[in-house]
């Protein structure tokens, strides 16, 4: 019987065939924790007297959530995992690098790999052909530790994509699309497998878009095959050696399909609070925001901000929006200098922020007041999302955003 | 310990990681007892005060979706919860509650109404709700996460087999 990636990747570090609901002990090839969920890591360790890494060259600690520090607390846990990277050996990704996500996906992930981390959107890197997975605290440290996790191998869904985009309409619009369809729990456990000529013709930057937000509908992973545009990406990572084919058997068996039409879609907007009240953008028109952000290990890419400074170029952002662009990491940022975007969203009024992960979690950088009204390209809108209960978050494709910015309110790109 | 005792605390849906461990209180991230405090804030802002040793949070559909932080069954323990009750979990949060020696139990929780008196058996399967004087079962814990929760935790098990008795 075939295998889907899925259980490929899982099988081949398990030492042996692996089916899925069995539990096994993997090997681990890559592992991240960043400041939020890292001193605990360090803390269990120095517990159970296992301060080690089994793969210090492939273990990397970010510096991502609080990047600057805004307060003395996470400036002195910054130290804790530093001086964990003093002992150890392993790597530390300082502040100004980037999102964990986005930085594993240009320097670390390989097709193949099995990589851990202690952030739920470790499932980015699924998109290179590996299998990656979010976990706690404690379940990473034992794997930076000892090299090895266990795991349930998942059952695999199916998402067989057909088409291409039509004009204003991005691969945001489509994983929201997906998310609204199969629902914020539809692929607890699962994991979710892009096939079909439509996740073929998709660039990797939609790619780390698709497979991002994979954990939105309680998946597990969220993969696809590594194929020529893997390929070209890795060697324009500066790691062609990298690179390694990987697909799953045609004869692999998924407990559902699932099948969308790339062709069919409209710019998609979730309303608050959960990622899966999507709806059409129309149904979006009117609403006022207070602020609209552009960035994360989500929509925080060079593509993400050439989209959104194409429509931005010349124009202002609304009275009374504000308007922040965040790249996901200093070698998008460098890019964006390069090719004048940056000056584009500076001229359109807009503040750019350092690499990091900024507003999205809540801690700085653009927390809401009571009552505002936020749109923005990160991956989540619960409830207190932003830093404040209050607050309202809508999430959408960086166009919609962009669109929003010049106009104060929700607004379809394709009118723009 | 085989038997649990306290109260229920009735939550509904889609409680996520930042409605339990909210990301303003990020900076106390490394001081457990006091991110306690706000424990499930964004839900039910007076859940910390009125919480007491044993007593028990029940969620509903996908309780404990979002982020990776494992704070968020940290905090719920510390609280003194002893057990969480949901119809079903979101996966991280699953993990991390065994992974933190707190049982998260699967069963179809619109049977228990908030406030009500439960006693839940680990070993048997069997919730008593002694304020409606009913009955119901939750589904096995699977026996991996037996292990955990008989260790204490992740931690302790690493520390007393070396590696992974699973």
């Amino acid at each position: 019987m075939g295998q889907t990636l899925a259980e490929k990747i899982i099988s081949a570090h398990a030492g042996g065939p692996a089916a899925p609901g069995e539990l096994v002990i993997a090997d681990v090839d890559a592992a991240l924790v960043q400041d939020g969920t890292g001193p605990l890591s360090v803390r269990e360790l120095e517990k159970a007297g296992k301060v080690q890494a089994a793969h210090p060259e492939r273990t990397v600690i970010f510096l991502d959530h609080a990047s600057p520090s805004p307060r003395k607390e996470l400036s002195n846990a910054h130290m804790i995992l530093r001086d964990f990277a003093a002992k150890t050996g392993v790597v530390v990704s300082e502040i100004g690098q980037g999102v964990c996500h986005q930085r594993m996906v240009e320097d670390y992930i390989r097709p193949g790999d099995l990589l851990v981390g202690a952030d739920s959107h470790t499932v980015t890197s699924g998109a290179l052909g590996a299998f990656a997975t979010g976990m706690g605290s404690t379940d990473v440290a034992f794997a930076i530790a000892l090299g090895k996790v266990w795991l349930r191998v998942p059952e695999s869904f199916n998402i067989e994509l057909a088409g291409s985009f039509p004009p204003g309409v991005y691969a945001k619009d489509l994983m929201l699309s997906i998310i609204g369809h199969i629902g914020a729990d539809g692929a607890t456990y699962k994991s979710l497998d892009f096939t079909g000529p439509g996740a073929a013709g998709l660039t990797m930057s939609e790619r780390f878009t698709l497979s991002n937000m994979a954990v939105e509908a309680g998946a597990k992973t969220g993969i696809f095959a590594a194929d020529a545009k893997t390929k070209a990406f890795l060697a324009e990572m500066g790691r062609p050696g990298d690179f390694s084919p990987i697909a799953a058997d045609p004869d692999a068996v998924y407990e559902k399909t699932f099948a969308f039409d790339l062709g069919k879609l409209e710019p998609t907007v979730s309303f608050p609070h959960t990622v899966d009240n999507t709806h059409p953008v129309g149904e979006a028109k009117g609403i006022k925001i207070n602020q609209a952000f552009i960035g994360t290990c989500t929509n925080g890419r060079l593509d993400d901000l050439e989209v959104a400074a194409g429509i931005v170029k010349g124009k202002k952002a609304a009275t009374g929006v504000r308007f922040l662009v965040c790249p996901a990491s200093r070698k998008v940022y460098r890019a964006a200098l390069d090719k004048g975007l940056l000056g584009i969203f500076v001229d359109a009024g807009a503040t750019v922020l350092p690499p990091g992960c900024g507003p999205c979690v809540g801690i700085h950088q653009g927390v809401l007041g009571d009552g505002e009204v936020c749109i923005a390209t990160q991956n989540r809108n619960f409830h207190g999302r932003m830093g404040n209960p209050e607050g309202f978050i809508y999430l959408a494709s960086p166009a919609t955003v962009a669109a929003s910015a010049l106009t104060g309110e929700i607004t379809d790109p394709r009118g723009i | 310990m085989d038997v649990l005792k306290g109260r229920a605390f009735k939550f509904g849906d889609d409680i996520s990681t930042d409605h339990i461990a909210p990301g303003r209180y990020f900076h106390l991230r490394n001081d457990l007892p006091k991110l306690a405090e706000h424990t499930l804030e964004d839900a039910d802002p007076t859940f910390a005060s009125r919480v007491k040793p044993g007593d028990f949070v029940v969620g509903g559909r996908n309780f404990g979706l979002g982020s990776s932080r494992e704070h968020a069954p940290r905090v719920i323990k510390l609280c003194g919860v002893s057990a969480v009750l949901a119809k079903s979990f979101a996966r991280i949060f699953y993990r991390n509650s065994f992974n933190v020696g707190l049982p998260a139990l699967v069963c179809d929780t619109d049977a228990i109404g908030d406030g009500d008196e439960l006693e839940v058996d680990l070993v048997s399967g069997v919730i008593r709700d002694l304020t409606r004087g009913s009955e119901l079962h939750f589904t096995p814990i699977p026996d991996s996460m037996r292990a955990l929760l008989a260790d204490g935790g992740l931690t302790e098990h690493i520390v007393k087999h070396g590696t992974f008795k699973l």
